[in-house]
């Protein structure tokens, strides 16, 4: 690699490290993913081989031809996936795309490490595999391989889960027993590998030690309930993060390390935020099992109160009178893509002069920001998006609260039930506020699978039926009124 | 220096830019506000999708069957990563500023 090479990478990684600079912030961030794209691109151009020659100098090949047609069939397939995908899928999209990557990682690691083996093999000796490299070059080929394909798995169920296919936990007793010895297996396999393999035993434990891998991310995944899934997605997208520093280890890529690196350590804060947002300990999330064990414990609990179902007539009264209005979006207002209607009853009330504001919590629907993507989309100014802590403490003043498919984020039970499971849980206190009206399509439960107390209080009153069908009669009535 | 201590010494550096990398990544979004951590996710998952240059480099130099099939997957999944992730988190962002009136 020449020196002008190894330059520009250092230039490649400072846009990787400016494009998540910017991400973070909301007037940079749409430049901020074009910063790394373009760093991204330029990579693509000077890439090299590990001894040093630019990939895209040498005789053009079959490979080269397999190179092009591979890559403009994943563009195709991204593409589609990037446009066709509905707001509300979002979160399902990146889990795909990371499951995808996390693949990649493994296969790419899996062929640098097989690579050694397969002369010897064909030779039919048993030599030492991998004789001219060392443990420092193994280690992170094994990791890559582990990491990669437990993150394909994992990703592929929280795909599964977030598109309603098996959402609530499954768990058997021992579960997480079980999974730790797998997981110790898996690592035995590695240090074997790394130290003792010989030729054709190596291959063999390779595989095994690959399929233990994709066995465990669907081990690891499937008994957490479809509620903690960003969390999932957001470690799993951090693991690949890892692998694919990993095999810019192996193969001797800095780009890859540095790209690697930084989604791995962000993500893994990104991670640690998410968590602590619902105040909950990452191997809570992980090894919990939440609302498999709780939700007996707390359904049982007597809930004080009867349920107050209301007309949209009547909100509408309650609204075009109102002096300020709290909105509480939450997956429902999503699933029911009911943010256009939402944006426009609002408008309808700041013409009458209501203050209208959005009270956001920072795990609403199903990812971090969901409902700020969802109501961006709708054109809601940013303004009247507040963030849970800042609009709590004047909750009492507002005249109604209106809650749109939002569950467990507004339950009392976090504040009062020390027995939930969700306790310490920080929510939105729609409860405090004069007359709460909560949108629900059913008096199921919400995604943690425990009962909401907000709905029985004296105060609160339900609008049953789909978010959006409501939300219209309602922009109706207030506009009559 | 030996080929061997300088392979070594390779190591170490390259170690040393994974250590500052970590530092680098937790430092860069620790003020990022909750509103954006979704995008923010998804351009991360975009950035990763640089495995698509193993790929590439692994089935540029493929010599048997077995290894041009496993390669081409990875080119495949990894450029589904790359351009999907950068895609998706541009429409993403596209809606927040499109609304700034």
């Amino acid at each position: 690699m020449s020196s002008t090479i190894a330059l520009i990478l250092i230039g490649v990684s400072v846009l990787f490290i400016l494009g998540i600079k910017f991400l973070s912030s909301p007037k940079t961030a749409r430049a901020g993913n074009l910063v790394a794209a373009a760093g991204m691109l330029i990579g693509l151009i000077v890439l090299c081989k590990p001894d040093g020659a630019n990939v895209w100098s040498h005789g053009w090949t079959f490979n080269y031809t397999l190179i092009v047609i591979g890559t403009i069939i994943g563009l195709i397939i991204g593409a589609m996936g990037a446009y066709s995908v509905k707001m509300t899928s979002m979160p399902q999209m990146v889990a795909l795309f990371n499951g995808l990557g996390g693949g990649a990682a493994a296969l790419v690691a899996s062929l640098e490490f097989l690579k050694g083996a397969q002369p010897q093999q064909l030779a039919g000796a048993e030599i030492p595999m991998l004789h001219d490299v060392g443990a420092a070059i193994t280690i992170p080929m094994l990791f890559a391989t582990l990491i990669g394909s437990l993150s394909f798995s994992g990703s592929i169920i929280a795909y599964l889960k977030l598109e309603g296919k098996f959402e609530k936990p499954h768990t058997f007793p021992g579960q997480n027993i079980l999974n730790g010895l797998i997981l110790l297996v898996i690592i035995g396999l590695c240090g074997w590998l790394t130290f003792h393999a010989t030729g054709h035993n190596a291959v063999v434990a390779f595989i095994v030690m690959f399929s233990l891998a994709l066995f465990f991310g669907i081990a690891m995944v499937m008994p957490i309930g479809g509620a903690d899934m960003p969390v999932v997605i957001s470690l799993l997208n951090s693991f690949t993060g890892l692998a694919v520093a990993a095999d810019g280890f192996a193969i001797n890529n800095n780009a890859m390390i540095v790209a690697g690196t930084l989604v791995g350590s962000s993500g893994t804060l990104l991670t640690l935020l998410m968590c602590k947002a619902m105040n909950r300990p990452v191997t809570n999330v992980l090894f919990g099992a939440f609302g498999s064990s709780g939700s007996a414990g707390a359904a049982a609990a007597g809930v004080v109160g009867t349920v107050k179902p209301i007309q949209a007539d009547e909100v509408a009264l309650l609204l075009a009178y109102a002096q300020r209005v709290v909105v509480v979006p939450g997956y429902g207002m999503a699933v029911a893509q009911a943010q256009h209607s939402v944006r426009e009853l609002t408008e309808e009330l700041g013409k009458r002069g209501v203050e209208v504001q959005f009270a956001i919590h920072p795990v609403a629907g199903r990812m971090p920001g969901h409902m700020n993507v969802l109501l961006a989309e709708a054109n809601v100014p940013y303004d009247q998006l507040i963030e849970m802590e800042q609009i709590n403490p004047s909750m009492d003043r507002v005249d109604v609260c209106l809650v749109i498919g939002a569950n467990d984020v507004v339950n009392p039970a976090a504040r009062e039930e020390k027995t939930s499971p969700i306790y310490g849980m920080p929510i939105i206190d729609a409860d405090r506020c004069k007359t709460c009206i909560v949108m629900k399509r059913s008096m199921a439960a919400g995604f943690a699978g425990i009962e909401n107390h907000l709905f029985y209080k004296d105060n609160t009153r339900m609008l049953f039926g789909d978010a959006k069908a409501s939300l219209n009669a309602l922009v109706a009535a207030v506009k009559a009124s | 220096m030996t080929l061997e201590s300088l392979q070594a010494y390779n190591q170490i550096l390259v170690l040393f830019i994974f250590v500052l990398a970590i530092f680098v990544g937790f430092e860069v979004i620790s003020k990022v506000p909750s509103m954006l951590h979704t995008p923010l996710m998804s351009g991360t998952n975009a950035i990763h999708g640089i495995i698509l240059f193993g790929g590439i480099l692994v089935l540029a130099d493929a010599d048997t069957l077995l290894v041009q099939v496993l390669g081409f997957v990875a080119v495949v999944f990894g450029s589904a990563n790359v351009f999907g992730g950068f895609m998706v988190t541009d429409r993403m962002l596209q809606m927040f500023k499109k609304k700034k009136k």
